[in-house]
């Protein structure tokens, strides 16, 4: 399957997804251990993009410009600004750390 | 104009701005991962999820496989079926009012609607987050992918380091507490580890494992991990933080 059969697909379960939720008994979603399980795989997954897109190049771990992103964004996060800002903090972070030599 | 004098009106469309603004970062990103104008597009329109989204590009950015990307923001995208659980007991809607409410259903505008304590003010806060999210996501998602495209090489301009960032800027509202922050380094760690182990995309899925059965063993509050990007209702400061 190419690329756009895959985005279509994700588009039909996203959409499922939230159907789902309206129209299933309440009582089958509604308790604890369910709301628990989205959320904490809604941590876990974030967590995991982050690390990845941080330190992985291909099947390899390397420390390169982006983690000079990962710490300028925690601390602007830290900081309280906007997600927005924190975005162009990341990429400035990354191409200052580049332009001092880093990979 | 009753509608805008409405409370929940006026917080749904702040935070519609706000959330919007995220489209810019979304559209760059995504054209800079290799999807076209159009499928981007698709993204924002029909899977109109942020942090799925987010994580389909970032999956298919890392060489991982587009079932891989599928995988990882339809398990993102679960929580959008307890929201609208909540959403369906809160508003009680028409048959055919669910299906559009069911579109629009994402963190701001259930985070909207569950703010207000009145149920018309419920109502109107989840129509004014959601619609207008929805506009101003699509429209800034549109502006950043025609930005991404004019830029040309991601590396060159720091866009994986946006990317890095993104994703800790999605993570952050939600880790609040010692359970939370627990589940993130234990994921973080074992997506590290199995990088070298299993094909690109593979590891989030080992950490969504992970992440599935530590939610299920733990013993923290039960909303942890649902809270939205931009909060609605800011708690008010105590003076205690920064």
């Amino acid at each position: 399957m190419n690329l756009w059969a895959w985005i279509l697909l994700a588009c039909a379960i996203s959409i499922a997804t939230k159907l789902l939720g309206f129209l299933v008994p309440a009582r089958l979603l509604d308790n604890p251990r369910m709301l628990r399980v989205a959320g904490s795989l809604t941590i876990g997954l974030l967590a995991a993009l982050t690390a990845v897109n941080t330190f992985a190049s291909g099947q390899g771990l390397v420390v390169d410009a982006r983690v000079a992103a990962l710490l300028a964004a925690g601390v602007a996060l830290w900081l309280k600004a906007p997600f927005l800002v924190v975005v162009v903090v990341g990429a400035l972070a990354a191409g200052v750390a580049r332009l001092l030599g880093a990979a | 104009m009753v509608f805008l004098q409405s409370p929940a009106v006026r917080v749904g469309l702040s935070v519609a701005v706000a959330t919007g603004l995220y489209g810019l970062s979304f559209g760059a990103l995504s054209v800079a991962a290799g999807l076209d104008l159009l499928q981007t597009m698709a993204l924002s329109l029909l899977l109109f999820s942020g942090g799925s989204q987010f994580a389909f590009i970032g999956v298919v950015a890392g060489g991982g496989s587009a079932l891989s990307a599928m995988s990882a923001a339809a398990l993102l995208g679960i929580r959008n079926g307890v929201y609208g659980m909540q959403i369906n007991v809160l508003l009680r809607p028409s048959r055919w009012r669910k299906l559009s409410m069911a579109h629009l259903t994402i963190d701001e505008s259930v985070a909207t609607a569950t703010g207000q304590t009145n149920s018309d003010e419920q109502r109107r806060g989840f129509w004014a987050a959601g619609i207008g999210v929805f506009v101003l996501w699509n429209l800034f998602t549109l502006v950043g992918a025609l930005a991404g495209n004019a830029m040309g090489d991601p590396a060159r301009w720091g866009l994986d380091g946006a990317a890095v960032a993104a994703f800790l800027g999605l993570l952050w509202p939600r880790v609040r507490s010692r359970e939370p922050a627990a589940i993130a380094v234990v994921c973080a760690v074992v997506t590290l580890l199995a990088v070298p182990l299993v094909p690109p995309g593979a590891p989030i899925l080992i950490a969504a494992v992970v992440a599935a059965v530590l939610g299920l063993s733990g013993l923290g509050r039960a909303t942890e991990g649902l809270e939205p990007d931009v909060e609605p209702y800011p708690p008010a400061s105590t003076g205690s933080s920064s």
